[in-house]
């Protein structure tokens, strides 16, 4: 029994023109089990940053707890959002804190940085961190995401354009991966506004 | 910070409300040896008087301006070696923070963390608060910043200010000749002009020490040719 695919998951974050997406699939399953069709495994830190968590499901709630009480103590210190490089940066410490007895997830932070620049990264459960210029992928579906993502992926899309593909991407991953799926959450965020939307997919 | 024989503070209230180590560290502070800073509309000055107790000091073996990361930089009034303990800590504070943010620390922060620090010491068990004020000088994101750090912990962020020996004759020039939209060489000239007020002796390139950090967010200590010019220029 593998411990990372225990619960199922599937999260993909992908680069647009200004704009980043961020999806995930909904199920929570006990191995072969489901059990929730709502699983929440994308959180906003603030309004151009988020995080989205796969693996374990009880260390991806107890880290995006930690994550947010962080950045809360942050915010009221520096009295300024966190910028998506420095918080990458940080949740790589925090994992690797825990280096012989890790947070069994894998992280995607998706941002706007300065200037409005979108930024992505992922990073193991140890916290080695990995930058990409257009998409990012972690779950039990992460290599069937790897090959969506590599074939419907084009660089600088509007908003409208990279929700279409992000939920291309997303679906059609998750219906190779038994342990993911069951709809899916998807956040597109450009500098004026985050747009969420659930998709609804093949219901097993 | 004490053992169990010291475990109570020595710095306690006095029936006035006073605490009187903190006082009495800030006398010490005000019999220091000269130091002021300016923050100009491009950049920050930081200066000091550096009187060696003999002719036989090597001079270029005392620093009394010290980086704390590239971007800031500190001098003090008051006793050396309690500054240099301060400065080895806030340097490692400035690296433990890149550290974890991969990012450089903003000068706010870095100034709360030292003053943290020199509070913790006028409440612990079997310490003294230091005996040095700090005049911390950076350029970050939000622009110049010149901070004042107290021997109590408190912190007061300055357009122009100066601590030790000749205080209040110093803030008096200073309050004379700032203007809000000095720029930066402006700032050392009026640096070296305050400093010339109170000078016992000829001021000289050998006796003072000057650190700037302008617009390119590197904190530099002057050398002794660069202080001879501005010296020349002053005249």
């Amino acid at each position: 029994m593998q411990i990372f695919e225990y619960n199922g998951s599937a999260v993909v974050a992908m680069v647009g023109k200004n704009c980043f997406a961020i999806a995930s699939d909904r199920r929570l399953g006990v191995q072969l089990q489901t059990i929730a069709t709502d699983f929440q495994r994308i959180s906003k830190i603030h309004d151009h940053l988020f995080i989205g968590l796969s693996g374990l499901a009880t260390d991806v709630q107890t880290l995006y707890q930690r994550l947010v009480f962080r950045h809360k103590l942050y915010q009221l210190r520096e009295e300024r959002d966190m910028k998506p490089e420095t918080f990458a940066s940080l949740v790589s410490a925090i994992l690797y804190e825990k280096r012989f007895g890790p947070y069994l997830c894998q992280p995607v932070i998706a941002g706007l940085g300065d200037d409005n620049k979108p930024f992505i990264c992922t990073m193991d459960s140890i916290g080695a961190k990995e930058l990409a210029k257009d998409f990012v992928v972690s779950g039990t579906a992460s290599e069937s995401l790897y090959g969506a993502c590599e074939a419907m992926f084009k660089p600088d899309m509007e908003a409208e354009e990279l929700f279409e593909t992000i939920s291309q991407a997303l679906l059609s991953s998750v219906d190779r991966d038994c342990l993911s799926g069951w709809g899916g959450h998807v956040y597109v965020v450009t500098p004026d506004e985050i747009k969420e939307k659930i998709l609804k997919g093949r219901m097993d | 910070m004490g053992d169990s024989q010291y475990s109570f503070s020595l710095t306690t209230f006095s029936p006035s409300g006073k605490l009187v180590q903190i006082e009495h560290a800030l006398t010490a502070v005000g019999s220091g040896q000269t130091s002021l800073g300016i923050k100009a509309s491009n950049g920050v000055v930081i200066a000091t008087e550096k009187k060696l107790p003999s002719i036989l000091v090597d001079e270029a073996s005392v620093q009394k301006i010290q980086h704390l990361t590239p971007n800031i930089g500190t001098v003090y009034s008051g006793m050396g070696p309690d500054f240099r303990v301060l400065v080895r800590k806030s340097r490692k504070q400035a690296e433990q923070y890149l550290r974890l943010y991969k990012e450089p620390i903003p000068v706010t922060q870095l100034v709360r963390e030292t003053a943290t620090v020199m509070q913790e010491f006028t409440q612990s068990g079997g310490v003294r608060p230091f005996g040095v004020s700090l005049l911390v000088a950076g350029y970050d994101d939000k622009g110049p910043q010149l901070y004042q750090v107290d021997p109590s912990g408190s912190y007061f962020s300055w357009k122009a200010s100066a601590m030790g020996k000749n205080v209040s004759n110093a803030k008096t020039f200073l309050e004379k000749r700032y203007t809000e939209d000095m720029e930066l060489d402006d700032a050392i000239h009026t640096a070296i002009l305050t400093l010339k007020e109170g000078f016992e002796g000829e001021i000289s390139s050998k006796n003072i020490e000057i650190g700037k950090i302008g617009a390119d967010k590197i904190f530099r200590v002057l050398t002794p040719a660069e202080i001879d010019d501005y010296l020349a220029e002053v005249e």
